[in-house]
């Protein structure tokens, strides 16, 4: 990494890593990139959050997807951990609890796939400051 | 590919299972179907809304609508009005408690402003492990903008106008610790950050180290440039390895991009942060204890004055703040001193995060504006209490907190009023107790825990307390007598006037708070020799009603200790002698042919 040597700098590193998620999020293309963010906090891990992430790069690789799948910090539902945050291009992110592997079939079977609701969505219960 | 141009999301959270919501999904998925619309339209069970008052609840999208207390009746409505037609059902809609409107569209609806992520804003929403995530959401800004732009008085003004408080429970004003460090003159000065989190049942100052550790590095180097400061610590407990592991990432990554170090953004500051390890003695929270650690020396508090700010870390000018606290001033720097302001009470300003644990049903992390009440947070963002069972109490500020009753249910959340009703803030734990937790077992589980963390150096701490324990426990036996009540009282006035630091001082309070508030708890078990809550099993007795036990032998099968006899198709018994009250014969018998008394 090369240091950033001030506050001009900053913020044309800030630029790129916003147009690279902003890519992210707006493809266009038809063969989308999917983006799963997995809660990897104590809690998270705690039930199995680390199989779970590598159980959904596993099978998306497998059906051949073109996705990114990341870890995040604690979403706040820990009564509902291991949590999955699904994001479609073009679509809100929708999250998904209580996740074993059987979920994850589901949720690439249909959610991903086809673009079906599947049981078990968390709904969003919070402002962030940017709305 | 099935193209759904509807869905109705369903309540599954136990709340709105308990009101019928299954119901409601079977009878909406036949009506979909007996109308020929399985492929338009998806009916889906989601988990809890949070506004398990108004349940159970349906969302419908894309169209947002969102419909309150729906009963199994109105789904024809909704089917022939709604789906078929296009129109909302009006009398389902939710109404604004305050401007008597009906609101259609959920996203204009109070109850999505009741939590607002300040302090969790990126947690669990970026990569904790990848400092571009956080750059990309305004990270490192604050602090550019403070080194490029403002003086370090001009920090501190806007840091004292937010109104921000400290989160680890005491409430000092931020600013104002930030200035009197400043105005100490000394060649060297440290921030330190007080990740020391100890309080049972509080995990956020964890989370948003494991979520977002650079908001903190990013804070530190903030508070650093203000109080003239080029070496920041964190004070974290070893048995946090997640966070530690992240935290160390965190400043890798940030060294290497040049915005911890030296002459950070070419401004010629410099600041080095390192991590200072606790073997998580509670008492290590404290500021004094903390610093003594930290140098290498037992963990014991000292008097203040001098304060840290004074004379902290190796006897230099040290300013300590909350993870949480140091989590907040990046976006106060960002959005304002008056954004910021704006948020909370008078006296308590922006939001607090808290930790639901206990009988709660959404155990978890929520943060929350200054002044929420108590109900809003168990029963609208909490999801009420598990299993439905009736809410007794709720533990805040850990064990040097009190417990806060259904009286206290509707006072807006903040330091004072918190204080005020005979708890504290503290660090921000909740921990929700139902009707069948037992409020002596409840004190007698933190001064449990006191115990084990009292250093000892204090006479009032290290006995006393062993005997407000030994009462306590003589209680739960039933063996407690007329006068221990007082006993308990008055030993823990004297404890909190002698003991030495703020460990001993507080270690009483969960037995005068359950004293004042459950006083015929102590006395149902100090008098008739009973537990209200049927907790304490000394106290309990399991009887066979002759008439109703039918002789199966379920429990002469299941007992774990041969207390029980009787022959086949004949009425048991129970030895009392050998019963361990483990209650597997109460839970096993199909007769309800079994007591508890």
């Amino acid at each position: 990494m090369t240091k950033i040597k001030s506050l001009a700098d900053l913020r044309k590193i800030k630029e790129e890593a916003q147009s690279r998620i902003k890519l992210r999020e707006n493809s266009t293309n038809p063969d989308q990139v999917v983006q799963v963010k997995v809660g990897m906090a104590t809690c998270g891990i705690a039930s199995g959050a680390k199989e779970i992430m590598k159980y959904f790069v596993e099978e998306l690789e497998q059906e051949a997807i073109d996705a990114v799948v990341t870890q995040t910090g604690c979403m706040g539902y820990c009564y509902a951990e291991p949590t999955v945050e699904v994001k479609l291009p073009g679509k809100e992110p929708l999250v998904f609890g209580h996740v074993n592997k059987e979920k994850v079939h589901e949720i690439i079977d249909k959610y991903i796939k086809r673009g079906e609701l599947v049981d078990g969505i968390i709904p969003v219960s919070f402002k962030t400051i940017d709305d | 590919m099935t193209d759904y141009k509807m869905h109705l999301l369903i309540c599954g959270g136990t709340g709105c299972k308990a009101s019928e919501s299954d119901e409601i999904k079977n009878r909406l998925n036949q009506l979909i179907s007996d109308f020929g619309l399985a492929d338009e339209v998806q009916v889906v069970l989601t988990g809890c809304f949070g506004f398990c008052e108004k349940g159970p609840i349906i969302k419908v999208l894309p169209d947002n609508t969102f419909y309150v207390q729906v009963t199994p009746n109105d789904v024809v409505e909704i089917m022939e009005e709604h789906i078929v037609k296009g129109r909302p059902v009006k009398r389902l809609l939710y109404t604004d408690p305050n401007s008597a409107e009906q609101i259609s569209d959920s996203k204009g609806m109070d109850f999505y402003k009741k939590q607002i992520r300040i302090a969790l804003k990126n947690c669990g929403f970026i990569n904790p492990e990848n400092i571009d995530e956080y750059i990309a959401r305004d990270g490192y800004q604050a602090l550019g903008k403070c080194l490029t732009e403002l003086t370090p008085e001009e920090v501190i003004k806007e840091v004292k106008d937010s109104g921000l408080r400290g989160r680890g429970g005491g409430g000092f004003p931020t600013g104002l610790k930030w200035e009197i460090t400043k105005n100490v003159e000394n060649d060297q000065k440290y921030v330190v950050c007080n990740a020391d989190e100890g309080d049972p049942g509080a995990f956020m100052d964890r989370s948003i180290l494991e979520g977002d550790p650079h908001s903190v590095l990013e804070a530190m180097a903030i508070c650093g440039y203000c109080i003239g400061a080029d070496k920041g610590l964190v004070y974290i407990r070893a048995e946090y390895p997640l966070a530690i592991q992240r935290l160390k990432i965190a400043i890798k990554q940030a060294e290497e991009y040049g915005l911890i170090g030296d002459d950070i953004l070419g401004t010629g500051f410099n600041f080095h942060i390192e991590l200072r390890y606790g073997a998580g003695a509670f008492v290590c929270g404290e500021e004094t204890a903390l610093i003594h650690s930290m140098e290498g020396l037992r963990g014991e508090p000292t008097f203040k004055p001098p304060f840290p700010s004074v004379s902290g870390y190796m006897g230099k000018p040290t300013n300590v703040n909350n993870v949480e606290t140091f989590a907040n001033i990046p976006v106060i720097l960002n959005k304002g001193a008056e954004w910021f302001s704006k948020i909370g009470t008078e006296k308590s300003k922006g939001t607090k995060v808290f930790a639901l644990a206990g009988k709660i049903n959404n155990v978890g992390l929520i943060e929350v504006p200054m002044g929420t009440t108590l109900r809003e947070v168990i029963y609208d963002i909490g999801g009420g209490i598990k299993d439905g069972k009736e809410f007794k109490a709720v533990q805040t500020g850990g064990p040097s907190g009190g417990c806060l009753t259904k009286d206290s249910l509707d006072i807006p959340i903040d330091y004072d009023n918190l204080l005020a009703s005979g708890s504290m803030m503290g660090s921000g734990g909740m921990i929700v107790m139902d009707e069948s937790d037992c409020m002596v077992s409840i004190a007698k589980f933190y001064l449990d825990f006191t115990l084990e963390e009292s250093c000892g150096k204090c006479t009032p701490c290290r006995v006393g307390n062993k005997r407000l324990y030994e009462l306590l426990d003589k209680i739960t036996q039933g063996k407690g007598e007329e006068q221990d009540i007082e006993k308990l009282k008055d030993l823990s006035v004297v404890i909190k006037d002698t003991a030495l630091c703020g460990l001993g001082q507080t270690s009483p309070n969960p037995v005068l708070s359950t004293i004042s508030n459950f006083e015929h708890e102590y006395k149902a078990h100090v008098h008739d020799g009973k537990c209200p809550a049927g907790q304490c099993k000394s106290l309990l007795r399991y009887d066979i009603v002759e008439d109703l036990c039918t002789g199966c032998t379920l429990c002469f099968r299941n007992c774990p200790v041969g207390a029980i006899s009787g022959e086949r198709r004949a009425p048991h018994f129970i030895d009392q002698t050998l019963c361990i009250k483990c209650g597997v014969c109460f839970e096993k018998c199909k007769f309800n042919a079994i007591t508890l008394t």
